[in-house]
C-alpha cells in the first residue's frame, strides 16, 4: 500500500495549495490584519438586518425550493423505476439533463419562456390583443423557485429511482399478503426502505438551492439575493473582502453539515443496491389509474424540459429571423464583437479549459476514491463529506479565495488561464468521486483475490481486473466533469481575464449589453452550450450500470 | 515426507483468533476435507494457505519450502471461492484463460487447454457465453476449470457447491471428486456438509473455534467421533450429558432419560461420578409397544415422526430427555402415532463415551 500512500500526496498536496490555502486566506482575511484582529467582521455581519435577513432568506427559499423539487421528482422516481414504456431509454436520458445543463442555460431558458418577450406572454399577448405581458414572474421568487425546482429533480429522481428500482418488489407482495392495504404498504414497507435515498437526494438538492448563483443573478433581481449573490457582490462590486470572507465562512459551515449529513444517508442507500436485477421490478401499465399516471407523468416531464425548447424557438425566431441568420450572426467576427474576441475563440477556451478540467479531476478523483475505500468505516463518512467539500463551497467563494491567495507571491497564478481550469477542476473532481465510489464500494474483493491466486501480479490485476470494472463509471465521471467545466459560472465570472472568457460568462455580459445582436448572440451561445453538454451526456446513457453516477 | 505442512498456524483479525495453532499435513494426491461450521475458521485457513491473508505465526512448508510470506501469485495453488467470483466482464472462454495467459503460454495452446476443459465438464460451446447468461451449475464447473486450467499444486475449494439443490450439487460433488482423481491434484476441500465430505474426502479434518478438533478417513471418525461436536457433525442425534453412578464391567450412568447400563470400555476412564457424554445410535435403539420392564428399557411419548422414505424417524420423550430412533414404515407389532406410548430399548453394547466434552 505504500505506492498508494506516494500517490495520495498528489491530490492531497493539490487540495491544500487550491483549496485549503485560499479558504484559509479568506478565513484570514474576515478575522482582519495583525493590528486590528478580531472577529469583528462577523459581528457587523450578524448585527445588521440585511445580512441576517439574506442568510435566513437563503435558508427558506431553499427548503421551499426542495419541497418543490420533491413534489416533482418522486412520481417521475416512480415512473421510472416501476413503469415500462415506449421511448422510457430516451426520455430518461433527456430528463437528467437539467441538472448538468449550465446556470446560466438554465436560467435562459426560463427568461426565454416567462420573460416579458418570453414565449409565453407574446403567445398570449398576440392571442388576446394585450398590450403588456400578462405573466409577470421575472424578477420574482416563484421564478426562482421553478428554475431551482428544475435544475434539482433530476438528483431525486436519478438517487431515488435507482434504489427504487431495485427494491425487491416481492418486499410490497409480502406486506400485502399479511394483510395490509396500498396506502400502508407505502407507508410501512416502501417509504422506510426508500427514506435514506430520499433524504440523501433532498440533502444535496438543499445544497445546490442554498448555494445558487446563477439562476438568482440572472432571474431573481436585486431583492433576491442569496448568500451566494451577497459574497459576489461584496467581492465584486462593494470591494468589502472582509465581510465576504466572513459571510463565505459562515457559508461553508451550514454546506459541511448539510453534507455530512448527506454522505451519512449516501452510504445506505447504495448499500441496498442491487437486491434485484432491474428488469424483472418494472412493467407496463395495465390498470388504467395505472395508465392514467404513467401518462400525465410524462407530460409533466416534457412541461419541465419546456424551458429548453423555448431557449431554441427564441433563438431561432427573434427578430424574425430563421436559423441560418442566427447561425451565421453567432459564428460571424465581423462585428468585433465582445471585447474583441470572435466566439470561436470564446468556444475554443471552453472546450480547451473542460478538456484539461476532465484530465485533472480523473486523477485527483480516482485516487482520492482509492483511498477513501480503503479508509475504516468510522471515519469513511468524515473523509466522504471533506473530499467533497468543494461541490458545497459555492463556486464565488473559491473564485473570491484565488484572487486573495493565488493572486500574490509565493502563488502569483493572475493572469494565467490555469487559475481557471484549476477552480474548474476543484468543482468537478467530487463528481468523479461520486461516480466512482458506489463501484469501488460494490466490487467484490473476490475477483482481484481470484486473480491473485490465478497468478496475476498488482499490475496485471488491476489492468486486466479492475480497470476494465470501472472503466464505465470513470467515463460517466468524466463526462460528469467535462459538463461541470462546460458551464462553471460563479469562479469564471470573477477569475476570468478578458482574453479567456469562457462561454457561460459571455453569455451573462453579452445579456448585459443592449440590442438585438447581443440578445441573439446569448442565446445562440446558450443553445450551443446545451447542445455540446447534452450530447456527452446522452452518449454515455448507455455506459451506465445501474445505479452508478448523477450520486 | 508430505507436500503440504502446516503448522501451529495462527490468525487474528482485530484479536479474534479465527485460526488458534493449528497443524495438519497433505500428501501428495490426497484430498483433504475441512469440515466444521460457519466461522469455525475454515474460510480463513484457506485464506491463509493461499496467501491472501498472512498468518500472525506458524509456518506453511509445501514441497519442502517456507511459503509463509510468499505472494499469492507465485504460489502456484487454486483457489474456488464460496461465490466464484467470475469476472464479469469476460466471457467463459476469458474466464478460463485468465490463469493460462498469467502463465504467458502461448495463444494456441491457451485454446486447446481451454477446450479441452470446457469438454471434460461438458461445457464445449459454451465459450463465448457471458457470465450472467450461465445457470448456477454452469458457472459452478465454469468456476472449477478456470482453477483446475493453470495446473495448480495444490487446489482449495470454499464451499463452493453450498448454493445449489440437492440434485445438482450430488452430481457435480462426483463429477469433482472424479475429476481430481483422474488428475491426481492434492486438493483441500471445505464444508459443513457431512455427506459432501463423505463424497470427496480421503481423510477429513473437523474444526471449531479455529481449532483441530480431529482428523482421520471418514470412517474412522463415524467409527470414534472425538466429542459431541463431530458426532453431531456426522449427524449424530443421540448425545447425551451423564454422570457415571458405579464404575465396574458393567457401568451405571444417570443420564437425562433414566439410568443407563453399559459395557466398560478399556479405552475410556470412567470413574464413579465423573461427567460422560454418552453417544447412543438411533439405528440401534428399538421401539415396542410393550411396556418396559427390562434393564435399557424406558417408556416415553412419541413426539415427531418424520418420514424418511425408506422408514420413520421418531422423537420421544424419556423423562427428562429424549430419544431418536427409527422405526420401520409397515410393521404389524409397532404403532407409531404422535402420542403414542411407547417403551424404546437401547443395547447396552452400543452405548459409547466420547472423550471430548459435550
Amino acid at each position: 500500500m505504500t505506492v498508494g500512500r506516494i500517490l495520495l500526496i498528489v491530490p492531497l498536496a493539490y487540495l491544500a495549495i487550491f483549496f485549503i490555502y485560499p479558504l484559509g486566506s479568506i478565513f484570514a482575511r474576515s478575522l482582519g490584519s495583525e493590528s486590528n484582529f478580531g472577529f469583528e467582521p462577523f459581528r457587523i455581519l450578524l448585527n445588521d438586518p440585511y445580512y441576517l435577513g439574506r442568510i435566513w432568506f437563503t435558508i427558506w427559499q431553499a427548503v421551499v425550493s426542495t419541497l418543490l423539487t420533491l413534489t416533482i421528482g418522486l412520481p417521475v422516481a416512480f415512473l421510472f423505476a416501476r413503469y415500462e414504456f415506449p421511448g422510457k431509454t430516451l426520455l430518461k436520458a433527456v430528463s437528467s439533463l437539467p441538472f448538468v445543463m449550465p446556470t446560466i442555460v438554465v436560467a435562459m431558458g426560463f427568461t426565454a419562456l416567462f420573460g416579458s418577450q418570453g414565449l409565453v406572454n407574446s403567445a398570449l399577448m398576440s392571442m388576446f390583443g394585450l398590450d403588456d405581458p400578462p405573466v409577470r414572474i421575472t424578477n420574482t421568487l416563484t421564478i426562482i423557485f421553478m428554475a431551482h425546482a428544475f435544475y434539482n429533480y433530476a438528483i431525486i429522481v436519478r438517487i431515488v429511482s435507482a434504489l427504487w428500482s431495485n427494491l425487491d418488489p416481492d418486499l410490497e407482495g409480502t406486506a400485502k399478503v399479511l394483510g395490509a392495504g396500498s396506502v400502508r404498504t407505502f407507508y410501512h414497507v416502501t417509504l422506510p426502505l426508500l427514506l435514506p435515498a430520499i433524504v440523501s437526494a433532498s440533502l444535496l438538492s438543499f445544497a445546490f438551492s442554498f448555494t445558487s448563483f446563477g439562476v438568482v443573478l440572472v432571474l431573481g433581481g436585486p431583492e433576491f439575493s442569496t448568500l451566494e449573490v451577497s459574497i459576489y457582490e461584496l467581492t465584486a462590486k462593494l470591494f468589502r473582502l472582509p465581510l465576504a470572507g466572513a459571510l463565505a465562512i459562515i457559508q461553508l459551515g451550514f454546506t459541511y453539515f448539510f453534507l455530512l449529513f448527506y454522505s451519512k444517508f449516501q452510504e445506505q442507500s447504495v448499500a441496498r443496491i442491487d437486491l434485484k436485477p432491474r428488469e424483472s421490478t418494472s412493467r407496463c401499465p395495465i390498470r388504467w389509474r395505472e395508465k392514467v399516471f404513467v401518462i400525465a407523468t410524462i407530460l409533466l416531464l416534457l412541461t419541465l424540459l419546456s424551458p429548453l425548447v423555448a431557449l431554441v424557438v427564441r433563438w431561432i425566431t427573434l427578430d424574425g429571423g430563421f436559423a441560418t441568420n442566427q447561425m451565421a450572426n453567432l459564428f460571424s467576427d465581423d462585428r468585433g464583437s465582445y471585447f474583441h474576441l470572435s466566439p470561436i475563440t470564446i468556444i475554443w477556451n471552453s472546450l480547451r479549459f473542460a478538456l484539461i478540467t476532465v484530465a485533472i479531476s480523473l486523477i485527483i478523483g480516482t485516487i482520492i476514491s482509492y483511498s477513501i475505500t480503503n479508509v475504516s468505516r468510522r471515519w469513511r463518512n468524515l473523509a466522504d463529506a471533506l473530499v467533497m467539500l468543494p461541490l458545497g463551497v459555492s463556486a464565488v467563494t473559491l473564485g473570491f479565495g484565488y484572487i486573495i491567495a493565488l493572486g500574490r507571491p509565493p502563488i502569483d497564478l493572475r493572469g494565467s488561464w490555469l487559475i481557471l481550469v484549476i477552480a474548474h477542476s476543484l468543482v468537478a473532481y467530487p463528481f468523479v468521486i461520486r461516480s466512482l465510489l458506489p463501484v469501488l464500494k460494490g466490487m467484490n474483493s473476490n475477483l482481484r483475490e481470484a486473480a491473485a491466486v490465478l497468478g496475476a501480479n498488482p499490475t496485471r490485476v488491476f489492468l486486466l481486473i479492475e480497470l476494465p470494472l470501472i472503466a464505465p463509471a470513470l467515463l460517466v465521471g468524466a463526462t460528469f466533469a467535462f459538463a461541470v467545466s462546460m458551464g462553471e459560472f460563479g469562479a469564471s465570472l470573477i477569475l476570468v481575464r478578458v482574453e479567456f472568457t469562457t462561454m457561460p460568462v459571455a453569455i451573462f455580459r453579452f445579456l448585459g449589453l443592449p440590442g438585438a445582436a447581443n440578445l441573439s448572440m446569448a442565446l445562440g451561445m446558450s443553445c450551443l452550450l446545451m447542445v455540446v453538454v447534452s450530447l456527452g451526456f446522452i452518449a454515455i446513457e448507455r455506459f451506465r450500470y445501474k445505479g452508478i453516477g448523477g450520486f | 515426507m508430505p507436500l503440504l505442512s502446516v503448522s501451529d498456524l495462527q490468525k487474528a483479525y482485530n484479536g479474534v483468533p479465527a485460526v488458534d495453532g493449528v497443524s495438519f499435513s497433505a500428501e501428495e494426491g490426497e484430498l483433504l476435507c475441512l469440515l466444521g461450521p460457519s466461522g469455525c475458521g475454515k474460510t480463513t485457513m484457506l485464506r491463509v494457505l493461499a496467501g491472501l491473508d498472512e498468518p500472525d505465526s506458524g509456518t506453511i512448508t509445501f514441497d519442502g519450502r517456507e511459503i509463509n510470506h510468499l505472494a499469492p501469485q507465485q504460489r502456484d495453488f487454486g483457489l474456488m471461492f464460496q461465490d466464484l467470483a467470475l469476472f464479469p466482464h469476460m466471457d467463459v472462454f476469458g474466464n478460463v484463460a485468465f490463469g493460462l495467459r498469467m502463465q504467458k503460454l502461448p495463444s494456441y495452446q491457451v485454446r486447446r487447454r481451454v477446450e479441452e476443459l470446457l469438454d471434460l465438464v461438458e461445457l464445449g460451446n459454451y465459450s463465448h457465453r457471458k457470465v450472467h447468461e450461465l445457470s448456477g451449475g454452469e458457472r459452478q464447473r465454469v468456476a472449477l476449470v478456470r482453477s483446475l486450467a493453470p495446473a495448480p499444486r495444490l487446489l482449495m475449494f470454499d464451499e463452493p457447491l453450498g448454493s445449489l439443490d440437492r440434485a445438482l450439487r450430488e452430481s457435480l460433488q462426483s463429477q469433482v471428486h472424479r475429476i481430481l482423481k483422474e488428475v491426481g491434484l492434492t486438493s483441500i476441500y471445505v464444508t459443513h456438509d457431512r455427506d459432501e465430505a463423505f463424497t470427496m474426502a480421503d481423510r477429513l479434518i473437523f474444526m471449531n473455534h479455529g481449532k483441530i478438533i480431529q482428523t482421520g478417513s471418514p470412517e474412522e471418525a463415524v467409527a470414534a467421533p472425538a466429542d459431541g461436536f463431530v458426532a453431531r457433525t456426522l449427524g449424530f442425534k443421540n448425545i447425551l450429558p451423564g454422570v457415571v453412578l458405579e464404575d465396574g464391567l458393567t457401568l451405571k450412568v444417570n443420564c437425562p432419560i433414566g439410568v443407563l447400563s453399559a459395557v466398560k470400555r478399556d479405552s475410556i476412564n470412567t470413574p464413579a461420578g465423573s461427567a460422560q457424554t454418552i453417544l447412543i445410535d438411533e439405528a440401534v435403539v428399538a421401539i415396542s409397544n410393550d411396556s418396559a420392564n427390562e434393564i435399557n428399557s424406558f417408556q416415553g411419548v412419541i413426539t415427531e415422526r418424520v418420514f424418511r422414505g425408506d422408514r420413520y424417524e421418531l422423537r420421544v420423550k424419556i423423562g427428562e430427555g429424549e430419544l431418536y430412533c427409527h422405526a420401520p414404515l409397515e410393521s404389524p407389532e409397532v404403532q407409531v402415532e404422535i402420542n403414542q406410548s411407547v417403551s424404546v430399548y437401547v443395547d447396552s453394547q452400543a452405548i459409547r463415551f466420547l472423550d471430548g466434552s459435550e
